[in-house]
């Protein structure tokens, strides 16, 4: 369909200008400068940056503490999407049989998603104090001695816990509107044909789901990467030995705390290749997705 | 329901209000905390039924953090951040949809770039352009050769320098952050389903193009307006990475940094209850808000685009 637009050589550069300027001045920019810094050392006083191509960059690769940087994130990223993903189905498949209370059961799931991760991470991290915790208290009686100040494992199982659980409910609430958009006589007909509810979930629902778990799965790996940050920073900064430092978690302490601007700014350029790449994959989704639309 | 299936139906509901009491534990523990005295937090286990020390604990809170300045200030953030991301997105989207000029692709791919650009992968460079708003306009006159004009003009050697420094101000707290790329294609999505007819009969009463928008578009986005308006809300009000670099000075600190350096530190008989009731104040605010406009935060979540 053409649009019916209107007449203006000014006007449409002014509406634009507000969100242009924003974007030039404080996104832009700053990138520009990330990659040129990537390509320099500055002294430690600020001055004289020197170009040094890719040194900054055989630094980083060759590094064993950013090889632990990205297993850590690997890890990370890959349990917190795994565990926020597997509860927010499970929830959602549970509310989507009922038949009365749905809104009351969806408004009980979504809530901790208002919780900022570092509100979460300041909870999680009493629950599971070694000293004080409830959690950890409960582990200790069953025979587990759980220190996340010490432990690398419980220090991630920690993080993993405190990331994922806000996340559960951004996924329920995806999950359980692509549930409930699939065709009850779908179901109807798998049901007359003799399949169990089990069966119904794993052969239907699942299927007919892939959209959205597909979508889910890379939304929850961006926020692993890049909104976590709160989570770490609050509950172990990185410690013990940096087995928690996630990359965002690097970039941040190698730039502020260590005023490695050349080794940070390389990490920047590492997470920039990992965003653009993930958004392709999801831009891709999307244009599937309006495809099928009509 | 397809099969009459009590015995799972039962099942079902038991499994879902297991899940539901997991989900709220650390917030159910956060809240008994904050009743209790220290030397009662600090026992193992911990009282999971309430004591009567929760006001003195909110009291202890408020005034060890300065609470209220900085509810203050998030909310200002907060309500910043939303009101900016939804006001420039509508205007940038309105420009795209009802204008036909050069560079509009351009302009959408722009925005659309700054997707591959959160904060947290070019931080120390966004801090810079914030310590000093004008570098890039300091970086352009050294291009130029201002240095060596200043320096002929004086007759002595001079640099070209300015500064706006953004640190420690709402500006800086919200500016930086109300660029999105998300919110500009949802408006643009919702104004290609909005009827070619209202554009023609707006143009036929003699309607010019802000007549339009302010008349007949901004009332039809009403849902989709507040909608984002609350999502984005629940995002201003839940930053940390910004506001942690942005601000050092305590008139402009935010409630979830705030929270942060109440944590307790190692040495001393940790004072779990006041930093439990301090994260009882910090998340008060947005879970009111998401029970409160549940169907609106939903809708702009999901299906923004009706």
């Amino acid at each position: 369909m053409r649009r019916v637009t209107f007449d203006g050589m000014l006007l449409p550069y002014l509406l634009l200008a507000p969100q242009l300027l924003v974007l030039l001045w404080f996104f832009f920019w700053p990138a520009a400068q990330a990659v040129y810094q990537a390509f320099t050392i500055t002294d430690a006083f600020g001055g004289n940056a020197q170009f040094v191509w890719f040194e900054n960059f055989t630094r980083l690769f060759t590094s064993p503490e950013y090889h632990k940087a990205i297993y850590v994130t690997a890890v990370f990223s890959v349990a917190t999407t795994a565990l926020a993903l597997a509860v927010g189905l499970l929830l959602a498949l549970f509310v989507d049989r009922l038949i009365r209370g749905v809104q009351i059961y969806r408004v009980l799931v979504i809530w901790p998603y208002a919780v900022a991760p570092a509100v979460a991470g300041v909870m999680w991290v009493f629950t599971l104090d070694p000293q004080a915790g409830v959690l950890a208290y409960a582990l200790e009686g069953l025979g587990i001695d759980f220190n996340p100040y010490l432990d690398p494992v419980a220090a991630m199982v920690l993080v993993v816990l405190a990331s994922a659980w806000k996340q559960i409910s951004y996924n329920f609430i995806f999950f359980l509107a692509g549930l409930q958009a699939i065709p009850n006589t779908v179901v109807e007909a798998a049901a007359m044909d003799g399949a169990g509810p089990l069966r119904r979930i794993w052969d239907i629902l699942l299927p007919l789901l892939s959209p959205t778990l597909f979508f889910l799965v890379v939304m929850n790996i961006v926020y692993a990467f890049f909104e976590t940050f709160g989570v770490v920073a609050v509950t172990t900064s990185g410690r013990p030995g940096d087995w928690t430092a996630i990359m965002v978690y690097k970039v941040f302490t190698d730039g502020f705390v260590g005023l490695d601007y050349g080794s940070s700014a390389a990490q920047s350029m590492v997470l920039m290749v990992i965003v653009i790449a993930l958004t392709v994959v999801q831009f891709r989704y999307i244009e599937r997705r309006v495809h099928y639309a009509g | 329901m397809v099969e009459r299936t009590p015995l799972l139906d039962v099942a079902t509901q038991l499994l879902l209000i297991l899940g539901i009491v997991l989900l709220a534990f650390p917030i159910y523990v956060a809240l008994m905390a904050a009743t209790h005295d220290v030397e009662t937090v600090n026992r193992l286990p911990m009282p999971l039924l309430p004591g009567g020390e929760m006001i003195a604990n909110l009291q202890a809170a408020w005034a060890a953090g300065d609470l209220g300045l900085q509810l203050f200030n998030t909310f200002v953030q907060a309500a910043g951040i939303a009101f900016g991301k939804v006001a420039i997105s509508i205007l940038s989207a309105f420009a795209i949809v009802y204008f036909r000029f050069p560079f509009r692709m351009a302009a959408f791919w722009l925005i659309f770039c700054s997707l591959m650009l959160p904060v947290e992968v070019r931080i120390v460079a966004t801090y810079e352009v914030a310590a000093n708003a004008l570098t890039p306009v300091v970086w352009f006159g050294r291009a130029i050769g201002l240095d060596a004009l200043l320096s002929w003009l004086w007759g002595e050697p001079v640099r070209f320098q300015l500064k706006v420094s953004l640190l420690n101000s709402y500006a800086g707290l919200i500016l930086p952050v109300i660029a999105s790329a998300t919110a500009t294609f949802l408006f643009r999505q919702f104004f290609l389903t909005v009827p070619n007819e209202l554009v023609e009969a707006a143009k036929m009463d003699g309607a010019g193009p802000m007549r339009f928008f302010w008349d007949v578009l901004l009332p039809l986005s009403k849902t989709n307006i507040a909608a984002l308006g609350v999502i984005m809300f629940l995002v201003g009000w839940n930053q940390f990475l910004w506001p942690l670099l942005i601000t050092t000075e305590p008139e402009y600190r935010t409630i979830i940094i705030g929270l942060a350096e109440l944590m307790p530190g190692p040495d001393t008989l940790p004072e779990w209850n006041v930093a439990m009731a301090a994260a009882l104040i910090a998340m008060a605010p947005p879970i009111i808000v998401i029970v409160l406009l549940q169907r609106l935060f939903v809708k702009g979540l999901i299906n923004p685009e009706k």
